[in-house]
């Protein structure tokens, strides 16, 4: 999984720019950190992970920022912090977000391997092993059943069966 | 055990006596507030894949905002969902273009002290003003809120920032936040409950109150508070109950400021957080925007026209009236008039070109001046455009002259 390295403070108008929010999530992702790095849309893979400072996702609550990542194949986010509004998005929406200190140690192109459970992400470029903070059970149980949405269905079809 | 202000809400929510900063603990919502842009486009599909109702429609109140004045398909299409919507959900606090959510949502007595409330918008911290703990939401946990009619919630600490004394005038709760969002960050709040008190404070009008807690998004708390009181009552037309902080309980932090020493701030491109005072620019622009949730409300137009009278504007002026409501009065009163007669021009009762979803968007390389609460890239319009952010007196100022201007030499 390949990184892409971004800095402090992406907002979500960056992540999601607003003229796009009237259509679907094709035409918003095509538009995914244009204001930044235009090349980001189109080249990145399924699998690759996003990197990024501190307060990652500020700005509007608009869920499109996180989903537009997924949507093109983002695997998981390393920061150094999130605006919480958008951690819960991206939990929401099953996308996993770690958060590790040494976030910036991590260049563009490195290849990251990330352990949601064990909350490690290594670094197979420079051979480094990160720490992230454990991420709560509750919610990596979103995560893992796919999203908030998913995880509800789950529940809900839980609880109509036992009814 | 001595608690906040935002500990005692999220306790009563929680069905608790005391709750402590960092626990994890499940809030009953009193309240949730949608918009078009976030809410039934995006709700709609949900709910129907669950198989889910809304959990009780007397407590949803959904507002458009975001795509009015429709201007294309795809806004008609969003409007359209939004309205049918609201019938099939038997969902009767429905308010169609009569003005900005966070706004509109007080205006029509949908707030108490006390309550919990979520907000799908980034912005709904705007409600703390009235002693409320409410914070945005992205649609699908707004989805998870209209099935169970519940939100989990990370008890936040509380900061608190005192004002002393009473602000200048020409001198406005926008100064005091570009100033707050400068010298703390973009995440200064820690995603933690941020309480705005002191004299000054208690001396803010309502609507002043309301641009602290709605900006406490950009210095990047879960919420602002304000304890309430008389101004509360008075707003409200109603009597309420008092809901203040203990006075000795724990915080995070505690800053406090002289309120009198605060001049006029200008948040240059393409941060709320690149802010100085005014005196510190000397910039030419071509537009200024008075709009907005942050800027345009009855206090707001007040304080542009405090600025205007007798005056005109060299500058493209565009003003778009926080609500309807407002706007009425400030045409009643003759503040929309002065407005008019400086040479504004007038947009519809909506986010307008706060984020640019509509019609009005800024061109390539255009220099404006705005009210708004963010001058993110591309935000307002073209990536190339530059945006300052400024209070309502300033953004008048500097519209006359065509730079951008301390207003506190044309007050009137
Ligand atoms: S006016 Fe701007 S900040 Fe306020 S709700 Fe609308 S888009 Fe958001």
């Amino acid at each position: 999984m390949k990184a892409w390295v971004f800095g402090d403070n992406v907002d979500t108008d960056v992540i999601a720019p607003g003229r796009y929010m009237k259509y679907g999530i094709d035409e918003i992702a095509r538009h995914c950190m244009e204001a930044l790095e235009p090349a980001f849309a189109a080249s990145v893979r399924k699998g690759d992970v996003v990197v990024a400072g501190r307060n990652f996702g500020a700005g509007s609550s608009r869920e499109q920022a996180p989903e537009a990542l997924k949507h093109l194949g983002v695997a998981a986010l390393i920061a150094e912090s999130y605006a919480g509004l958008f951690y819960r998005n991206a939990i929401n929406l099953g996308l996993p977000a770690l958060v590790c200190a040494q976030a910036k140690r991590i260049r563009a192109g490195d290849h990251i391997a990330v352990d949601l459970d064990a909350g490690r992400i290594d670094n197979r470029t420079s051979g480094e092993t990160l720490a992230a903070e454990p991420v709560p059970a509750f919610l990596l149980q979103i995560v893992r059943d796919g999203g908030l949405l998913a995880h509800l269905e789950k529940r809900l079809r839980g609880e109509r069966a036992s009814a | 055990m001595k608690q906040t202000l935002a500990q005692k809400v999220v306790a009563r929510a929680a069905g608790r006596s005391t709750v402590t900063p960092g626990e994890i603990v499940t809030c009953k919502v009193d309240l949730a507030m949608v918009h078009d842009s976030s809410g039934p486009r995006r709700l709609k599909p949900m709910l129907e894949r669950l198989g889910a109702k809304v959990w009780d429609p007397t407590k949803v109140v959904v507002i458009t905002d975001h795509y009015l004045p429709e201007y294309d398909d795809e806004s008609r299409k969003i409007l359209r969902i939004a309205r049918d919507w609201v019938r099939e959900a038997g969902i009767d606090n429905f308010y169609d273009a009569q003005g900005i959510c966070h706004v509109v949502l007080p205006e029509r007595g949908h707030l108490r002290p006390g309550m919990f409330a979520v907000g799908g918008d980034s912005h709904s911290p705007t409600g703390g003003a009235f002693a409320a703990y409410m914070f945005g939401v992205g649609a699908t946990e707004m989805l998870g809120v209209m099935v169970t009619g519940e939100i989990w919630l990370k008890v936040p600490h509380t900061i608190a920032i005192e004002f002393d004394g009473a602000f200048a005038p020409g001198v406005s709760a926008k100064d005091v936040m570009l100033f707050l969002i400068a010298r703390y960050g973009m995440d200064g709040g820690q995603y933690q409950a941020v309480e705005y008190r002191g004299p000054a404070i208690r001396k803010l009008p309502m609507q002043e109150r309301m641009t602290l807690c709605n900006m406490t998004a950009e210095l990047g708390g879960q919420t602002g508070l304000i304890a309430s009181d008389d101004v509360t009552r008075d707003y409200l037309q109603r009597e309420v109950e008092i809901w203040d902080s203990d006075a000795d309980a724990p915080l995070l932090a505690h800053h406090r400021f002289r309120a009198d020493e605060l001049p006029p701030q200008v948040a240059a491109p393409h941060s709320p957080a690149n802010t100085r005072p005014v005196s510190d620019f000397d910039q030419r622009i071509d537009l200024a925007y008075i709009g907005a949730c942050t800027g345009a409300k009855l206090a707001d137009l007040r304080m542009a026209a405090a600025v205007l009278r007798g005056r005109k504007a060299r500058a493209k002026l565009i003003v778009a009236p926080a609500s309807l409501r407002d706007q009425q009065t400030a045409e009643g009163e003759g503040t929309l008039q002065v407005l008019l007669d400086a040479g504004a021009e007038l947009l519809a009762n909506s986010c307008g070109m706060c984020a640019g979803y509509g019609q009005h968007q800024l061109g390539e390389n255009t220099v404006a001046i705005s009210t708004t609460a963010r001058n993110f890239k591309g935000r307002m319009g073209a990536a190339s455009a530059q945006v300052y952010l400024a209070s309502p007196y300033t953004v008048a100022a500097s519209a006359v002259t065509g730079r951008i201007t301390d207003p506190r030499g044309m007050l009137q």
